[in-house]
């Protein structure tokens, strides 16, 4: 690992603070949250060993590493957490942050799962499953995975074929648009 | 002799295993015995009863109790007997709990022993002699050694309770380190603006005798008798004439030879001098070590601009003895030394971390007096190289403590709390400053101390970094600190402006040849050992000597003024009686025997054995004896052991007595 030199201009961890509302010097480290994590297995660094990295300000440590994109958002550590720092909106922060700062993202499957979600909330106002699975496979090019589960859900009706539309349809697509003109006039 | 016996069955605990009727039936065999009975609770009001009537009605001249051990109820048997109209020393208890019922399973054996046992108590109860407690007056004056926080607090206690006190402080002024500090944690009052009220009061205070720039250099006695001999320094000043005007110190023309040791050696001083502004006494001493009159004669300004005439260059140290009754020890603490380090010291410096070599490298108290209103910076953050303002300031955690590599394993226990308060006054000031903190564990037990910890780091901006760092080193203008910060697992290296380490508390300078001169025990720190670490934390373990404050282990400041207020009130539980009772259980010297060989003095453990010198009609000396001091005398019986000639006695247990004991087996 490499030797690093702390800075004063701790930006990234205030655009946290913006992001969330809450500060990351909240956290004492005792370890609670990684402890309940039911995802914890699959990631390369424990859930508070990033928020550890953002206090320390060893910024790329944390928006590289695989864990806040395999969070699942359960917010299990949330709950539990003894000083009420919510984790899983922190984490959601740092997902951001590593989008907007173009840093590489280690779970390329994980964004592209988000992304094709995103498009069918966009179009639909609410989630199309087929759609959702048909883009993300088509993304990712695992046509194949997990097929074998598709009749079962059919079956129970769990995979529509056809979207549902919901009533505000334009005003979702509207909350899109602003969005981005908003990062738009950002930049 | 008429004798009785009483066995006990204290319910089914002797009852189970030892056929007590059947050792009352045997006991009235004994000769003496005139009276034995069984009861199932002797102890009980009834069977106290029992004891009293039958003194009262058979005549009785003394008793025999088969029961518990002394321990429990020798006082309560005792007591009965004195009720009763005999003496409480013709009163012996014949162990049939502890010694028989407990330790045994088989009945008839235990029972056989049970008698056996009772008989021997028997046998030397018939021997024993009628004593009486014997009584040591109480001297009501109370010596505190150390005139810090807890000292003063000790003092001014047991001087409000209307007893005399004389307050020994070896510096020129009371006060102690906490008129260094800054401001106290968890609520950064002002701690001079708290302190110096009370140092004032103590100086005002009728009952308080106040002898500051002295110290203890004899304590002979015993609890309620001590005799103290206390060096006066010569402080070359005639405290009676002087006003505290100051001239003297603002013309001596010798500024800078000497540190400022109120300062932390931050700061000069000149020869004659007061240790800080609110000193009290405001008498100032002059310092011989560097004043140019004891050099060549020569200078005397300070002569010249005294109007009171009161400088005495030829005064010398006076001893001054006083009549005391209790001591209270208040000697407090000092600060690790970490730039010490010669290889034969216990003491180990810490030259990775540059203490004495960067000037920037500077301690806790040091840090206090940067930081004070009245510091040498006037309380601006000025780091001490340049005088400029530090933007990145490191405090390292548990320097000199929890390090066994370096002599100390303790905790010191208020690190934790200074250091944060430290980065605390560091970032109120310098709003765009940075403050780290390198520390093991945070240890904020106490009210409001987590809350304040956490408020350094969560309002104040305050980085904590777990691990302990290796190394500071100069670089650019700047000094490296290379930690790791165990928690992320990865290295941390900070450039920093001024680094602060957080030195233990460790016991005052010379504490263990105090310890030795007021006879009490230490431990291989240096701190004063107390007599129970649980039940009794304020008394040492020679009577009459209280512990308060930072001597005895680090302590801050609720928790010395807590103890001092403590090992007063101990005080006043002495001085509640005019005479202490004591068990007449001590050695007596037949001086018609005792040859004079002083063995005994040689191996008695307290010091208790003293010269008598016998003299003849004429006043001629004829020989010397032994003579045992009461108040001192613990009744171990070595010396009896010990007396070739068995010219000592232990009273209660006389070899006579012991023999009969044994013969009766």
């Amino acid at each position: 690992m490499t030797t690093h030199t702390s800075t004063h201009a701790s930006t990234i961890a205030d655009e946290i603070a913006e992001k969330t509302f809450q500060d990351v010097s909240l956290c004492y480290q005792c370890g609670k949250c990684s402890a309940g994590c039911p995802v914890r297995y699959y990631m390369d660094v424990a859930p508070n060993k990033i928020v550890r990295f953002i206090q320390l300000g060893f910024y790329e440590e944390a928006l590289k590493s695989s864990t806040p994109w395999l969070c699942a958002g359960c917010q299990t550590c949330s709950t539990r957490c003894p000083q009420e720092f919510d984790l899983a909106k922190f984490m959601d922060a740092v997902r951001e942050l590593a989008l907007e700062k173009g840093v590489k993202v280690k779970e390329q499957d994980i964004l592209k799962f988000h992304k094709a979600f995103l498009h069918q909330i966009e179009n639909f106002g609410r989630a199309y499953e087929v759609g959702l699975v048909a883009e993300y496979k088509l993304k990712t090019m695992h046509l194949f995975d997990d097929v074998d589960s598709a009749p079962g859900m059919i079956m129970k009706g769990k995979l529509k074929l056809l979207p549902h539309v919901i009533k505000g349809r334009k005003a979702v697509k509207d909350i899109f648009i602003k969005t981005a003109e908003k990062k738009q006039t950002k930049k | 002799m008429k004798i009785g016996v009483f066995i006990c069955h204290c319910g089914e605990n002797i009852g189970r295993t030892v056929d007590c009727p059947r050792v009352s039936k045997a006991a009235e065999w004994f000769p003496g015995v005139v009276h034995s009975v069984d009861y199932k609770y002797m102890c009980s009001d009834p069977g106290q009863n029992m004891i009293k009537d039958a003194i009262r009605e058979k005549g009785l001249d003394a008793i025999v109790v088969g029961s518990c051990s002394p321990h429990m109820h020798e006082k309560t048997f005792r007591k009965a007997a004195l009720d009763a109209g005999i003496n409480p020393f013709l009163c012996e208890m014949a162990n049939l709990r502890e010694h028989v019922s407990w330790v045994h399973d088989d009945i008839e054996e235990a029972t056989q022993k049970a008698i056996d046992l009772t008989r021997m108590a028997v046998e030397k109860v018939k021997r024993n002699q009628p004593l009486a407690t014997i009584k040591v007056p109480v001297t009501k004056r109370t010596l505190v050694i150390g005139g810090g926080i807890a000292g003063i607090q000790a003092a001014l206690d047991v001087a409000n309770a209307g007893y005399e006190v004389v307050l020994v402080e070896k510096e020129p002024s009371i006060g102690g380190h906490m008129s260094q500090l800054s401001e106290t944690f968890p609520t950064l009052d002002c701690s001079q603006c708290i302190l110096t009220p009370r140092m004032v009061e103590v100086y005002q205070h009728p009952k308080i005798k106040l002898m500051t720039y002295s110290e203890v250099e004899k304590v002979e006695g015993f609890i309620g008798n001590f005799h103290v001999t206390i060096r006066q320094k010569a402080r070359h000043i005639d405290a009676s004439k002087c006003t505290g005007c100051g001239l003297c110190i603002t013309k001596c023309p010798i500024r800078k030879k000497a540190f400022n040791s109120f300062e932390e050696g931050m700061a000069y001083r000149p020869a004659v001098y007061v240790p800080f502004p609110q000193a009290v006494p405001n008498i100032p001493v002059i310092d011989e070590t560097v004043c140019t009159y004891y050099k060549n004669g020569k200078c005397g300004v300070c002569v010249k601009v005294c109007g009171r005439e009161a400088i005495m260059f030829d005064q010398q140290d006076k001893l001054v003895t006083e009549e005391i009754g209790a001591i209270i020890m208040a000697t407090g603490y000092k600060l690790y030394d970490i730039s010490k380090k010669p290889d034969d010291s216990f003491i180990k410096g810490y030259g990775e971390y540059g203490y004495g070599k960067y000037k920037d490298v500077i301690d806790g108290l040091q840090f206090e007096r940067i930081a004070s209103a009245s510091g040498p910076t006037s309380g601006e953050f000025k780091r001490p190289s340049d005088g400029k303002e530090p933007k990145k300031v490191v405090f390292i955690q548990c320097v000199g403590s929890r390090d066994d590599s370096k002599g100390f394993s303790y905790c010191s226990k208020i690190c934790c709390m200074y250091t944060a308060k430290h980065a605390m006054l560091y970032k109120h000031k310098v709003h765009d400053g940075e403050a780290y903190v390198f520390y093991m564990d945070i240890r904020s037990g106490g009210k409001m101390y987590e809350e304040f910890v956490r408020r350094a780091i969560e309002e104040d901006g305050v980085k904590y970094v777990r691990g302990r760092v290796s190394k500071v080193y100069e670089q650019n203008g700047k000094y490296i600190v290379k930690g790791e910060d165990t928690i992320a697992g990865m290295p941390v290296e900070i450039e920093a402006d001024m680094v602060v380490l957080a030195t233990a508390m460790i016991a005052q300078e010379n504490a263990s040849t105090l310890a030795q001169t007021v006879g009490i025990p230490y431990d291989k720190y240096g701190f004063f050992n107390e007599a129970h670490p649980k039940l009794r934390p304020i008394e040492s373990t020679t009577g009459g000597i209280f512990l308060a404050g930072a001597c005895q282990s680090p302590k801050d400041i609720p928790e010395s003024v807590a103890m001092a207020s403590a090992a007063a009130a101990k005080t006043m539980v002495l001085f509640g009686s005019d005479m202490l009772e004591r068990e007449p259980v001590v050695a007596r010297v037949n001086e018609l025997l005792c040859g004079g060989c002083f063995y005994c003095r040689k191996v008695c453990p307290y010091s208790a054995i003293e010269v008598r010198e016998i003299k003849d009609r004429n006043g001629v000396v004829i020989k010397e004896v032994a003579y045992v001091n009461d108040g001192l005398c613990q009744g171990c019986g070595t010396c009896t052991a010990t007396c070739p000639s068995k010219s000592v006695e232990l009273m209660g247990f006389t070899n006579e007595q012991i023999f009969a004991q044994i013969a009766a087996l």
